[in-house]
């Protein structure tokens, strides 16, 4: 059983349904029928709360440790490990850093940030549609991040269900890529609204696609005002300086902690 | 689907909640669930019908009651009501919203036997 959140896991992600493993033993010995009789309890709780306190104990954790923590959300396929890659390897010597990836089955994306020399520790979430911060508790328990270091969680493609869920994260990062549409925060307003820096990928391929930037950003804008973004080609390179300006501005000197 | 890891969410947290209270049944469950959740309605009623098999809530009654979307527009000062998140202020046509009501998303009571 596991310390720190009292779940019984062995680091395989499983759902658990309390009431639905060996009901035979679950009589709370209370057999003897004093019936309390039908009553209400105020519940009043909320259904994220559980994973909002196991959140705060990781931000907690990273925040003990001056780790720079950014969740990294996409469509399949927008370029997130690309941009790791890319990322981990120019930035190598200036930076720390430490990769969690979720994926629903392979660790095709864990093999490529190991081939970069970075440390990394991949969750499969099976069927799960999106990282928790569960997930990334025994992650980051497993791995043990260095102080002072950047720690990026690339979350299972899908632009729906991360949303909801806090990993205790300092910084959300969407990525949408050229080729998707712009109406993409249109369409999934809630990542947008959550993030705290947007990333359009593959600018490279704008001459061959009707995407208008413009209208993206407008889009965007519209649902969260303050929202940076910053354009970018993993494959030419260009705009990836402002990427790494940004990040170097985030990432607390630890003198000055 | 995230839905279905909200399910078993509520499913733990009334199960929990019924044994705290003592009881062996739950025969009703009330939840709030706002407007701009992020709960899929149709989502939701499948992850539902498939997750609280063989739990204590198989057999009770959900009652939901679902609240709007407010928002403040912080630079009118006008509270209005929103469907998206996205929705424009009605007098400036401005998104500098405050959302007010609708995000919630929470188990209110239970009636347990
Ligand atoms: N043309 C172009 N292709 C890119 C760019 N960035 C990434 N790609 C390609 O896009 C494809 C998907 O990139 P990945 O980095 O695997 O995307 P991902 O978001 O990690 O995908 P999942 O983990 O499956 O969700 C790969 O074939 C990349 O080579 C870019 O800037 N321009
Ligand atoms: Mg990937
Ligand atoms: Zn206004």
């Amino acid at each position: 059983m596991c310390a720190t959140c009292g779940c019984s896991a062995d680091g395989s992600v499983t759902m658990h349904i309390p009431g639905q493993e060996n009901n035979q033993d679950h009589n709370h010995g209370h057999d003897h029928s004093h019936s309390h009789g039908k009553r209400i309890v105020d519940v009043e709780q909320d259904i994220l709360q559980q994973n909002n306190l196991l959140a705060e104990r990781n931000k907690g954790y990273f925040d003990a440790k001056n780790i720079l923590a950014l969740n990294l959300v996409s469509s399949p396929g927008s370029g997130k490990t690309t941009l790791l890659e890319k990322t981990l390897t120019d930035l190598k010597g200036q930076l720390t850093f430490a990769v969690i990836e979720g994926d629903q089955q392979t660790t095709n994306d864990a093999d490529r940030i190991h081939a970069t020399g970075t440390k990394v520790t991949q969750i499969n979430t099976g069927k799960g549609c999106h990282l928790d911060a569960h997930m990334v508790l025994h992650a980051i328990q497993g791995m043990k991040p260095k102080n002072d270091s950047v720690l990026f969680i690339e979350n299972v493609g899908n632009l729906v269900c991360p949303a909801m869920f806090d990993l205790g994260e300092k910084e959300r990062v969407v990525i949408i890529s050229v080729t998707e549409g712009d109406d993409k925060p249109l369409k999934y307003p809630d990542m947008f609204f959550t993030s705290t820096l947007c990333i359009i990928n593959k600018i490279d391929l704008l001459p061959y696609v009707p995407f208008s930037i413009e209208k993206v950003k407008e889009n965007a804008k519209k649902i969260n005002r303050n929202l940076p973004i910053i354009e970018v080609s993993c494959t030419t390179g260009a705009g990836l300086q402002e990427w790494y300006d940004w990040l170097k501005s985030k990432v607390l000197a630890p003198e000055l902690v | 689907m995230h839905e279905l890891s909200i399910v078993m969410s509520i499913i733990e947290i009334a199960t929990t909640q019924m044994e705290g209270a003592d009881a062996s049944e739950i025969e009703e469950i009330e939840l709030e669930i706002g407007a701009l959740s992020g709960v899929e309605e149709n989502s939701f009623e499948f992850a539902w019908k498939q997750a609280v098999r063989n739990t204590p809530l198989q057999n009770a009654v959900r009652k939901i009651n679902h609240i709007e979307g407010l928002a403040t527009c912080l630079d009118c000062m006008i509270d209005f009501s929103i469907t998206q998140l996205y929705d424009a202020c009605p007098v400036c046509g401005g998104h500098f919203l405050n959302i007010k009501k609708g995000k919630e998303l929470k188990v209110k009571s239970l009636v347990v036997n």
